[in-house]
């Protein structure tokens, strides 16, 4: 059910009148119920993967908290009668039992998404060994339908099973209850990935209804749509046009192209997050922002900091510090002095963060070649850092208003470029068209009248240009605060006049309806 | 803020919400006043005193070809065209059901050209032909039988949702006409006068499958039932429209269901000597539809068929039906004489 189709909305409005004139013990078994009803419609066969992973999940953590209850139990018990040799020596065995569990339910739920979104390029890149070595023999690929959903429920099953393992959160005693932090409908569709720490705190909580808290919700609704059906759904035409025909559109059309789709991805994903944390809002359920104005970014080092915050902070908590904490890591040291282990230690697992990332986002190799393009990029930066300070002590740089300008706009081009990677999916393509940028010269078509001919109207670009400067002027109000609290202090007609012309907006210059195929979140197939 | 002055600012905002959604739907939607006006043709039935003898159904091979004005004119009948532009057999079928919510006229004359499709092939013509007409039963079922697998329901109940793009292209007819439009139509009958003589026909496709879907049978069927139980005499006629081709394997299929149901069945493409069809004066489109002379030839011939076979009596001695008949009367031959002068054919 795409977040923009009227059984969306139907279903989202039904929904919050069901849950606030339900009795407030209801709520919760109401999400879930609605949280399922809306996975059974994306696809029944989906239901079974969730209901594994959720099941698992529960009593994995179920059996580890009782472990950890148990042990706490025996060492009160034990207290006097132990020495503190022998407490921790039950500690480490206790939580390595623990770990077997948690190693077991991993690879269940990993070995889940693996098979269901992996295994189909596994056998292909196979396959194309086999044809290297010679071989006939050739395997057939698996006939499975993705899950809605998968990448992000998964991740956050794992992020819980983790935090119950650090003992960090404690393991949910009620079914129902992991269930709804699993399967949370608004969250399916393109993320956050939410922590357990966070969403528990609202998400079976009993809600009163606040008119002004829905009414804020539902702006930040409104909101995301403007951005995905008025703005990334517009643009998406000229996007694949270019990237349809890579051998005609080379040149300053594939420059356009990966600055348009760096717009599409920035509307369409950010649009969906505000729905997402919108609807949550309305239904008194808090979620952690997952942008930070990410192109206002200075370095792409901040970037990462900034954009899909939910998803860099989980590899950062559940990859990176195992990764470089773990033995083999602080074995480094040892082997090339403290100084250099702990670099190579940094390197190694940011490494591996990235080539996951990579993977995450898609079973292909130019998710691969994004992610380690994305590395090798932050890791250079980092090894010229103390080059770049000698620069700037020698040549100072006044870092005015020009400078970070010119920062953000490199660090924004830089993002382009990488993001051509998951536009034209063909990494030979994707270097292909890179290069053209700087030896085909073509742009002239930026002023001939070109770019009419790329699926947009002259009306089309007008709407463009202020749907992006509206997108900037919220960012820029951003920066001292949210703009949605601003407009509440206004005068009751302005706002009336602020958010029904936002609709308006939204109704007449969406793309939407017929004439129009529906897109999909960009961030719904990863 | 005071409980009071919330209650007054949210029927404010509601009132203005609803009056402004109202406002842009009828500027949004498709006027048909000029161009494409067969999408004015369904609506204006309801602006009218229903008193029909006959009721004619079909597409453009009904609204272009018959002149209602000439049944009244030689022979009392008392008539009105319900088509629209390749209007399908499922939406005849509702619009007659829609049609005797208001009336039951004796004889329905149904073209059987429709038949040919067995799923709406266009969006458009759905749209044509369902938002003209009035809410019921009848147009919500002919609503979810004519939707393509892109369409939503909900576009026909908001059609602001479905032209919610049109702001870029109104023009000064989209708030002329905005609540009233402009009458287009004579009794459904859509008239040219221009003449595009018949050089040559086209060759007809070979098709795989000569046989009608079970769709269209389905409604064919439903069709005849409805008439078979209201009293009402249906009559199946092909016009003589020379193109689409009219297959001699669907002739077949067509005389045999009017035999197995009873029912008078004409081609009128094997009467057009009879009639006096001449395809080099009497069509505006190279043999597609009649222009005005052939749709009164026809007319003329029908009104016989009709006196003769089913019985229909002159009214022309109704002193109301008179009055009505004498501005619609009046209202033809404006145009008549209009487009005689556009064509430069004014003698």
């Amino acid at each position: 059910m795409l977040f923009t189709s009227y059984g969306f909305i139907g279903f989202a409005a039904v929904l919050l009148l069901l849950y606030y004139t339900a009795a407030k013990k209801w709520q919760g078994p109401l999400l879930l119920l609605a949280s399922y009803l809306f996975y059974f419609i994306s696809g029944p066969a989906g239901l079974l993967y969730i209901l594994t992973t959720t099941i698992s999940t529960y009593w994995t953590a179920r059996v580890m908290g009782r472990d950890m209850e148990r042990q706490s139990a025996y060492l009160k018990e034990h207290t006097d009668e132990l020495s503190r040799e022998e407490k921790k020596t039950y500690r480490e065995s206790r939580k390595k039992v623990r770990l077997r569990w948690m190693v077991a339910c991993l690879v269940l739920n990993l070995g889940i998404l693996v098979v269901v979104k992996y295994a189909n390029f596994l056998i292909h890149n196979v396959n194309g060994a086999l044809s290297v070595f010679g071989q006939d023999r050739q395997l057939s690929f698996l006939s499975i339908a993705q899950p809605l959903g998968i990448s992000f429920y998964t991740f956050q099953a794992i992020s819980y099973l983790v935090d119950v393992y650090r003992g960090t959160v404690p393991a949910q005693r009620s079914l129902p209850r992991l269930a709804l932090f699993i399967s949370y409908f608004p969250q399916l569709v393109q993320g956050p990935i939410n922590r357990y720490g966070d969403l528990s705190q609202t998400l079976w909580g009993e809600h009163r209804f606040d008119a002004g808290r829905v009414s804020r919700g539902l702006q930040r609704v409104l909101w995301g749509y403007f951005k995905k059906m008025v703005v990334a759904d517009r643009i998406l035409a000229a996007v694949t046009t270019i990237i349809g025909a890579p051998d005609k559109y080379n040149g300053a059309y594939a420059f356009v192209g990966m600055v348009f789709y760096t717009v599409q991805l920035y509307a369409d994903f950010t649009g969906g997050i505000d729905v997402t944390i919108g609807l949550s809002e309305a239904l008194g359920i808090t979620m952690r922002e997952n942008f930070d104005r990410p192109y206002f970014s200075k370095s792409l080092k901040e970037y990462w900091r900034r954009w899909h915050i939910s998803m860099c902070s989980w590899f950062r908590d559940y990859v990176f510090y195992p990764v470089s904490t773990s033995k083999a890591m602080q074995g480094l040291a040892k082997r090339f002095g403290k100084k250099m282990g702990r670099r190579l230690a940094v390197y190694l697992s940011t490494i591996t963060v990235w080539l996951a990332t990579g993977i995450w986002h898609g079973a292909n190799w130019n998710f691969v070649v994004w992610g380690l393009a994305n590395c090798v990029i932050l890791m250079v930066s980092e090894e010229l850092e103390p080059l770049y300070s000698r620069f700037h002590e020698r040549f100072p740089v006044k870092e005015n208003k020009g400078f970070q300008l010119f920062q953000m706009g490199r660090t924004f081009l830089l993002v382009c470029c990488l993001n051509l990677f998951d536009c034209f999916v063909d990494v030979g393509d994707t270097l292909r068209m890179l290069a053209s940028i700087c030896t085909v010269r073509n742009w002239h078509i930026l002023w001939d009248g070109s770019l009419l001919q790329l699926g947009l109207t002259g009306l089309d670009y007008v709407i463009l240009l202020l749907g992006v400067a509206a997108m900037l002027g919220v960012s820029l109000g951003q920066g001292s605060g949210s703009v949605r609290d601003k407009l509440a202090k206004r005068s009751y007609p302005v706002r009336f006049a602020v958010w029904y012309g936002l609709f308006l907006i939204v109704l007449l210059m969406g793309a939407y309806g017929v004439g129009y195929d529906a897109s999909q979140f960009i961030y719904n197939q990863f | 803020m005071k409980p009071t002055g919330t209650k007054i600012k949210i029927a404010v905002s509601v009132i203005i919400v609803l009056v402004s959604l109202f406002f842009l739907q009828k500027l949004l939607m498709p006027k048909y006043v000029a161009g494409v006006v067969e999408g004015a043709f369904i609506a204006e039935y309801y602006e009218e005193e229903k008193d029909f003898d006959v009721i004619f159904i079909g597409d453009c091979e009904v609204y272009e070809n018959f002149s209602p004005i000439v049944l009244w004119e030689n022979y009392g009948i008392n008539s009105y065209i319900r088509g629209s532009a390749e209007q399908y057999i499922w939406q005849s079928y509702y619009l007659l059901e829609d049609t005797l919510r208001y009336e039951t006229p004796e004889v329905v004359v149904f073209n059987i050209q429709s038949l040919q499709f067995n799923t709406s092939q266009s969006e458009a013509y759905n749209r044509m032909t369902l938002e003209g007409m009035e809410w019921s039963a009848a147009k919500v079922k002919a609503i979810l039988a004519s939707m393509k697998e892109d369409e939503k329901f909900l576009d026909y109940v908001f059609p602001l949702l479905r032209y919610h793009t049109r702001w870029s292209e109104l023009t000064s007819s989209d708030l002329t006409y905005m609540f009233d439009g402009k009458k287009v139509s004579h009794n459904g009958y859509y008239m040219r006068v221009d003449v595009r003589p018949v050089t040559e026909i086209p060759d007809p496709r070979i098709l795989g499958d000569y046989s009608f879907g079970d769709n269209a049978w389905k409604y064919l069927e439903k069709m005849a039932a409805l008439c078979e139980e209201k009293g009402i005499e249906l009559l199946l006629i092909k016009a003589p429209s020379l193109y689409p081709h009219w297959y001699d394997q669907w002739e077949v299929q067509v005389e045999e269901f009017a035999a197995e149901h009873g029912l008078r069945y004409i081609n009128f493409l094997e009467l057009i000597d009879e009639i006096g069809i001449d395809y080099s004066t009497d069509t505006y489109d190279a043999g597609l539809h009649m222009n005005l002379s052939g749709a009164e030839k026809l007319a003329n011939y029908l009104g016989q068929v009709l006196v003769d076979d089913f019985g229909l009596t002159d009214r022309r001695g109704e002193a109301h039906l008179q009055e009505i008949w004498a501005e619609k009367i009046a209202f033809y031959e404006a145009e008549k004489e209009a487009q005689y002068e556009l064509y430069g054919m004014k003698e």
